[in-house]
């Protein structure tokens, strides 16, 4: 079992050797040029829109991480045909999917993190030159820990994301995979409106058709929650766990799939 | 190893199938338990995202006609939804921006402005009861289709049916007359509303013409809901005069539909169009359709909307 984490650290560091860490940078002036400038052009906003703009980002930046490079974790070792040399070592096949998909885990959760601590790290300067009085004026304290659980479900959205384009990346193109898996995400975004769909429609049958998109599409609106944490709204440790466990059990299907996929596959 | 690989216990499809059956299980009961527990669906929240039609046209880029479908959709959904929440209290507030947007979008959208106007007429709670709001979008309709004779008769019908000025019904009525291909009961009708404006002939007129020159199912439907409720008038007032005869007779409102029917004044318990029982309430004197029926509440009989 030890091929899983080799794997997983050779992705890391492939996707460190491809510079996929200086989006790190560019998040950091964004930023720190962000904050600067609605401080010229807002008046008492500024924390809450710095925590709007930084959680926002690190979901974006996140997913273009997720979707470019878990689309190419697998087909870009088909078309360089490192695949060949790869499996002729001991490689088994679902220990390279495992691998490849902790890897990319890794590369976003160090990214996370990171970004994490620049959005703490600028609103605890904000926090810092504002007066007491002015602090009492938020929302929400503007270093709030709360934050760190809507990173955290961003996060497992993330996973969920990487684990949609390694799914599409072992059986289709990328540029396929990268439709399909964008094509998911914003479905994502609204699929909960299938829920209701027997409020509109008459037939029986298009209500369960579409009740059953509905639970088989990924839902990914639950894990956005930074306008809740932003307001300062609770959120409960018992409806993170359960977003967790759903994204759990669909990353554990969705690479389920990739594996019986993937073992299969002729590359002759 | 993946030369000489011997299959993973996952490889077998029938373990296969059961594992992948048991996340899928495991996907749709912690969905099914979130929503539960914690607000079903959390986009559903009452929240326009963007409440500009213009300003989202131009984000749409060359989608806005696609667009204006899904907030036509998202419009049905508030509507339907709302309309048949457990909620004690409804909150159409949605509604107008939704069709304002829908509209704006796609200022074409023949029927997003006709039923429309007739969700947001409709009296709370079946609707957020705004005839205001309704002409409006109907005005707006005519500002994009002025041939489209309607609009004009749609607004006429909401000054008639739910603000009761007959006066300017029967105003929008003979605009609709007079654009060029419009019905030509109209113009009668017009001239009917200012004569008669308001007595229960003269309405069972206008929707009898709505049913037969609607272009589609769900209007024809409306129109069928509305004579209907007609008919419930018609019923109503009979069982009013046999209570005045028991009263009269006996010198104290009946109690129940039991005492009627053994004075004799009614056969037996009596029904609304919808089979359900009309309703005698011996404490204020009234008898109305059941809250329950399809027909409830009838013309005039709408509650207030909530504070």
């Amino acid at each position: 079992m030890a091929v899983i984490p080799r794997i997983a650290v050779h992705v890391f560091k492939e996707s460190v050797r491809d510079k996929v860490l200086y989006n790190l940078v560019l998040f950091a002036v964004l930023l720190i040029v962000a904050s600067y400038l609605i401080g010229q052009l807002t008046a008492g906003q500024e924390v809450k829109i710095i925590k709007d703009l930084g959680l926002g980002a690190t979901q974006v930046f996140g997913l273009f991480i997720a979707v470019f490079i878990g689309i190419g974790l697998v087909s870009k070792e088909v078309e360089r045909r490192s695949i060949y040399s790869l499996l002729a070592k001991p490689v088994r096949r679902h220990e390279l999917i495992l691998g490849k998909y902790a890897g990319l885990v890794l590369t976003l959760a160090v990214n996370i993190a990171v970004m994490a601590v620049a959005l703490y790290a600028v609103l605890g300067y904000m926090s810092w030159v504002e007066t007491e009085e002015f602090r009492q004026s938020w929302e929400a304290p503007a270093t709030d820990p709360a934050m760190l659980l809507a990173v955290f479900l961003v996060f497992t959205q993330l996973m969920l994301v990487t684990a949609i384009a390694l799914f599409f990346s072992t059986f289709s193109s990328p540029i396929l995979s990268a439709v399909l898996t964008f094509g998911l995400y914003v479905v994502g975004h609204f699929n909960a409106d299938l829920r209701n769909f027997e409020n509109v429609v008459d037939s029986p049958t298009a209500a369960y058709l579409a009740r059953a998109l509905y639970y088989v599409l990924p839902n990914l609106a639950p894990f956005d929650i930074r306008a809740e944490v932003v307001h300062a709204q609770p959120v409960t440790l018992g409806y993170v766990a359960l977003t967790t466990g759903y994204a759990a059990a669909y990353i554990g299907a969705l690479l389920l799939g990739a594996m019986f996929i993937f073992s299969r596959r002729d590359f002759k | 190893m993946s030369g000489s690989r011997s299959a993973s216990w996952w490889e077998r499809p029938a373990v296969f199938a059961v594992a992948m059956a048991t996340l899928v299980a495991l996907v749709i009961s912690s969905a099914m338990v979130r929503d539960r527990v914690y607000a079903a669906s959390r986009a559903q929240t009452q929240l326009l995202y963007i409440p500009d039609g213009a300003v989202l046209g131009r984000m749409a880029l060359s989608f806005d006609a696609l667009l204006a479908d899904v907030y036509w959709i998202r419009a049905l959904q508030h509507y339907g939804g709302t309309k048949r929440a457990d909620s004690e209290e409804k909150s159409y507030d949605l509604l107008g921006p939704l069709l304002d947007i829908t509209t704006t979008l796609d200022p074409r959208f023949n029927v997003a402005y006709r039923f429309g106007a007739i969700f947001l007429t409709e009296g709370y709670p079946n609707g957020p009861g705004r005839p205001d709001l309704a002409i409006a979008l109907l005005q707006k309709g005519i500002g994009e289709m002025p041939d489209k004779w309607e609009f004009y008769m749609d607004i006429g019908f909401i000054y008639y049916w739910w603000l009761q000025d007959y006066n300017a019904a029967a105003l929008w009525f003979e605009k609709a007359a007079n654009v060029p291909g419009a019905s030509w009961w109209l113009r009668s009708l017009a001239a009917n509303t200012l004569a008669a404006g308001g007595s229960r002939e003269s309405s069972r007129t206008l929707w009898q013409q709505i049913y037969e020159s609607a272009d589609n199912d769900w209007i024809r439907n409306e129109a069928v809901r509305r004579l209907t409720q007609l008919q419930a008038l018609d019923d109503i007032d009979q069982l009013i005069g046999a209570a005045q005869r028991f009263i009269e007779q006996g010198g104290r409102p009946p109690e129940s539909w039991e005492e009627l029917i053994g004075a004799g004044f009614v056969a037996g318990v009596p029904v609304d169009p919808t089979g359900l029982p009309y309703v005698l309430d011996s404490s204020n004197g009234t008898i109305n359709v059941s809250s329950a029926s399809e027909l409830f509440p009838l013309p005039g009989e709408t509650l207030p909307p909530p504070q």
